[in-house]
C-alpha cells in the first residue's frame, strides 16, 4: 500500500517537473501583460489625470486605492491580509467561531456547499446513467428532460430555487448545494452512460456464458469499465459545482461565501476584494481538480493501468 | 428428447440479415456429438465455425432447425452454466490481473475465496503461467493472454468445453505443448470438447472426429472419424495412419474451396 502511494506521488512529481518550465513561462507572461495593462485600464480615474511621465503613470497606476484594474501584487497583498493576516477565529457568546473578516471563512462556506452539491450531483448523475443504460423506456423518457434541464440559464433559475426553498425554511448550504448539483450532475450522466456502455461485445458475451445476473454484470464489468469515464466527468463537474455554489450566493444577498464577497466588493467598488475572491475561487478550483486527479491516478493504478 | 447426446444438431440453419442482404452463415448442418468426444471444426475463414459454436453456446439463435445441448436447449444449458467458452480473442478484463481474470467465473458462481485462489493457481500452472499470476493483460504476450483465457474456461470444470481457435496466436512449440496438455486433460476428465482450428495436424492429433466445413453458405461437407488410440504423443504425426487422415481432411478442404470458383 505505502509502495503504491510512493509510486503514485513519484508519477505526480514527474508530471510536475515536466510542466514546471511551461507553467512558469506562461504565468510570467500573464503577469507582464497585466502590469502593462494597469495604466490604460485605470486612465479614467482622477488620480491619473494629471500624471504625465510614463514611469510615474505606472507607479501611480500600480498603487491606487480603488483601481478599476488592480495590480497583481495588490491582489496578493489583499489575499495575504485577508487570510493569514486576519485572525481565523473569533470569540463570541457561543464560543470560538470562524471570523467572517477572514477570506478563508468565506472560502469554507463556498467549499462546503460545493462539496455537498458535488456529492449530490455525482450520485444523481451516476444513478441516472444506471437507469438509462438498463432501460430503453427510461432512456427515451429521461434523456430529453436531462438535456432540457441544461438549456435553462442557471442565473435565471437560481433565484427561483433560492426563494422556493427559502419559503419552506431551507436556507444557507442546502439551496446552494442544490444549484451546484443541478449543474454538475449533467456531465456525469453523459459520461457514465457512455462509460457503462463501453464494455465490448466479447466481454459481455463472456458474462452471458456465465449466466451472470444484471447486477453481477454491472459490478464486475460495466462499473470497472466505466471508471476512466467517471473520472473524466468528475473533473469537469467539480469545477462546475464550484461555479454553481458561487452563483447560488449571488441572488440572496448572502452574508457569507465567495459569491457574497464578489457581490459586496462590486457594491462598494472594492475591486481588490473582488479580485482576491476570484483568486480564492481559482485556488479552490485548482485544489479540487488536483484532488480528483489524485484519486483518478490512485484508482487507475490500483486497476493495473499502464505506467 | 434426444438420446444421451452431448450435442445434437439437426438441419440447423442461420442467416444473418445485414444491410446488404442476407448472409447464409450456416445451412442445414447435421451433427451429433457423444459425451466425452473431442470434435474439431475445420474450414476456411468465414465458413461459419464461430457461428456454429455461438449457436451451441446460446449466444446466437438459429433461423431454423433444432439443437440440443446435453439433452436440453442451448439456453437451458447456458442457464445451467454447463459449458466453458474460449473466445477467438482472449477477452480478458484489462483491470484484472491474470489470477483475477481466472477467478472471474468463480466469483460469479460463488466459490469460496480459498477455492478461487487454489483453482486460479492450479489452472494457471496447467497453462504454464506460474509466476505470472499478478501480471495485467497488457504485460502479457498475446499467446499468454490466450492461455489465461483457457485457464479461465477450465477453472470451473464445465462438462462441455467450446474452444474457438484457442491456439491460433501461439508459436509452434507452445502450441505443441498445449496440444499435449489439452489431450491429457481431456483423457483424464473426459469432457466433451468442441474445438475450432485452422491447422490440419492439430485437428488430427487432438480429435476423435473432424468436421470439415465450407463457406457460402456455411455447411458441413465431411465428418471424419479419427481415433488414433488413447496414448498418443506428438510423434504420432509421422505415422501413416495420421498422414492418411490428414490427407483426407485436406481433400475435404480443397473440395470445399472449389465451390468458390
Ligand atoms: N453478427 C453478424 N452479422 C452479420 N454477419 C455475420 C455476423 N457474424 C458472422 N457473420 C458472417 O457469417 C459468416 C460466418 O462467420 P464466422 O465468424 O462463423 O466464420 P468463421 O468460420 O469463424 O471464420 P474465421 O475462421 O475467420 O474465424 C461470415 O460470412 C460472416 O461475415
Ligand atoms: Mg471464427
Amino acid at each position: 500500500m505505502t509502495e503504491r502511494i510512493g509510486t503514485a506521488s513519484r508519477v505526480i512529481l514527474r508530471g510536475g517537473e515536466g510542466a514546471f518550465v511551461p507553467v512558469v513561462t506562461l504565468t510570467a507572461l500573464i503577469l507582464v501583460v497585466w502590469y502593462l495593462a494597469c495604466p490604460p485600464m485605470n486612465a479614467v480615474l482622477p488620480q491619473l489625470a494629471n500624471v504625465q511621465g510614463l514611469g510615474e503613470r505606472y507607479l501611480v497606476a500600480w498603487g491606487l486605492e480603488r483601481p478599476v484594474l488592480p495590480a497583481p501584487h495588490q491582489v496578493i497583498v489583499e489575499l495575504y491580509n485577508s487570510t493569514l493576516g486576519t485572525r481565523l477565529f473569533r470569540q463570541t457568546a457561543e464560543g470560538m467561531v470562524l471570523n467572517p473578516r477572514n477570506l478563508l471563512f468565506h472560502a469554507w462556506v463556498t467549499l462546503s456547499a460545493t462539496l455537498v452539491g458535488f456529492a449530490i450531483g455525482a450520485l444523481l448523475g451516476i444513478g441516472l446513467a444506471i437507469a438509462i443504460v438498463h432501460s430503453r423506456v427510461l432512456q427515451k423518457s429521461l434523456m430529453p428532460w436531462i438535456i432540457a434541464s441544461q438549456t435553462i440559464p442557471i442565473l435565471a433559475i437560481a433565484p427561483i430555487i433560492i426563494v422556493a426553498l427559502g419559503s419552506i425554511g431551507l436556507t444557507g448550504l442546502i439551496p446552494k448545494s442544490i444549484i451546484s448539483a443541478y449543474l454538475s450532475f449533467f456531465p456525469i450522466t453523459i459520461g457514465m452512460v457512455k462509460g457503462f456502455s463501453s464494455a465490448d461485445s466479447m466481454q459481455l458475451d463472456l458474462m452471458r456464458t456465465y449466466n451472470a445476473s444484471r447486477s453481477v454484470t454491472f459490478t464486475k464489468l460495466r462499473w470497472p469499465a466505466a471508471l476512466p469515464f467517471l473520472f473524466a466527468s468528475l473533473k469537469v463537474s467539480i469545477s462546475i459545482s464550484l461555479v454553481g455554489a458561487i452563483v447560488g450566493e449571488l441572488p440572496t444577498g448572502a452574508q457569507a461565501g465567495l459569491g457574497a464577497r464578489l457581490l459586496s466588493g462590486s457594491y462598494y467598488g472594492q475591486t481588490v476584494q473582488i479580485w482576491s475572491a476570484l483568486f480564492m475561487a481559482a485556488i479552490l478550483a485548482a485544489l479540487l481538480l488536483a484532488l480528483v486527479s489524485l484519486a483518478e491516478r490512485l484508482t487507475l493504478k490500483a486497476m493495473g493501468a499502464r505506467r | 428428447m434426444t438420446t444421451g447426446m452431448a450435442i445434437d444438431i439437426r438441419d440447423l440453419s442461420l442467416t444473418f440479415e445485414t444491410a446488404d442482404g442476407p448472409v447464409y452463415a450456416l445451412s442445414k448442418a447435421n451433427l451429433a456429438v457423444k459425451p466425452g468426444e473431442f470434435v474439431s471444426f475445420i474450414g476456411p475463414s468465414g465458413c461459419g465455425k464461430t457461428t456454429l459454436l455461438r449457436v451451441i453456446a446460446d449466444l446466437e439463435k438459429p433461423t431454423s432447425g433444432s439443437i440440443t445441448v446435453n439433452g436440453v436447449t442451448p439456453e437451458a444449458a447456458r442457464l445451467g452454466r454447463q459449458y466453458g467458452y474460449v473466445f477467438q480473442a482472449p477477452a480478458l478484463y484489462p483491470w484484472r490481473n491474470a489470477e483475477a481474470n481466472v477467478m472471474l467465473p468463480l466469483e460469479v458462481f460463488g466459490y469460496t475465496r480459498d477455492e478461487r485462489q487454489e483453482r486460479a493457481k492450479r489452472y494457471l500452472a496447467m497453462v504454464n503461467l506460474s509466476g505470472f499470476e499478478k501480471k495485467y493483460p497488457w504485460q502479457l504476450s498475446g499467446g499468454m493472454q490466450q492461455r489465461v483465457s483457457i485457464a479461465r474456461a477450465l477453472s470451473f470444470e464445465p462438462a462441455l468445453l467450446l474452444m474457438d481457435e484457442p491456439f491460433g496466436a501461439l508459436d509452434e512449440i507452445v502450441r505443441d505443448r498445449l496440444n499435449e496438455q489439452l489431450l491429457q486433460l481431456w483423457a483424464e476428465t473426459r469432457k466433451t470438447v468442441i474445438f475450432v482450428t485452422h491447422s490440419i495436424p492439430e485437428a488430427v492429433f487432438l480429435s476423435t472426429r473432424i468436421v470439415v466445413m465450407s463457406p457460402r453458405p456455411g455447411r458441413i461437407i465431411d465428418i471424419i472419424d479419427c481415433d488414433l488410440g488413447e496414448k498418443r504423443t506428438l510423434d504420432i504425426r509421422e505415422t501413416p495412419e495420421f498422414l492418411k487422415i490428414a490427407h483426407r481432411v485436406r481433400e475435404g478442404l480443397r473440395a470445399g474451396h472449389s465451390y468458390d470458383d
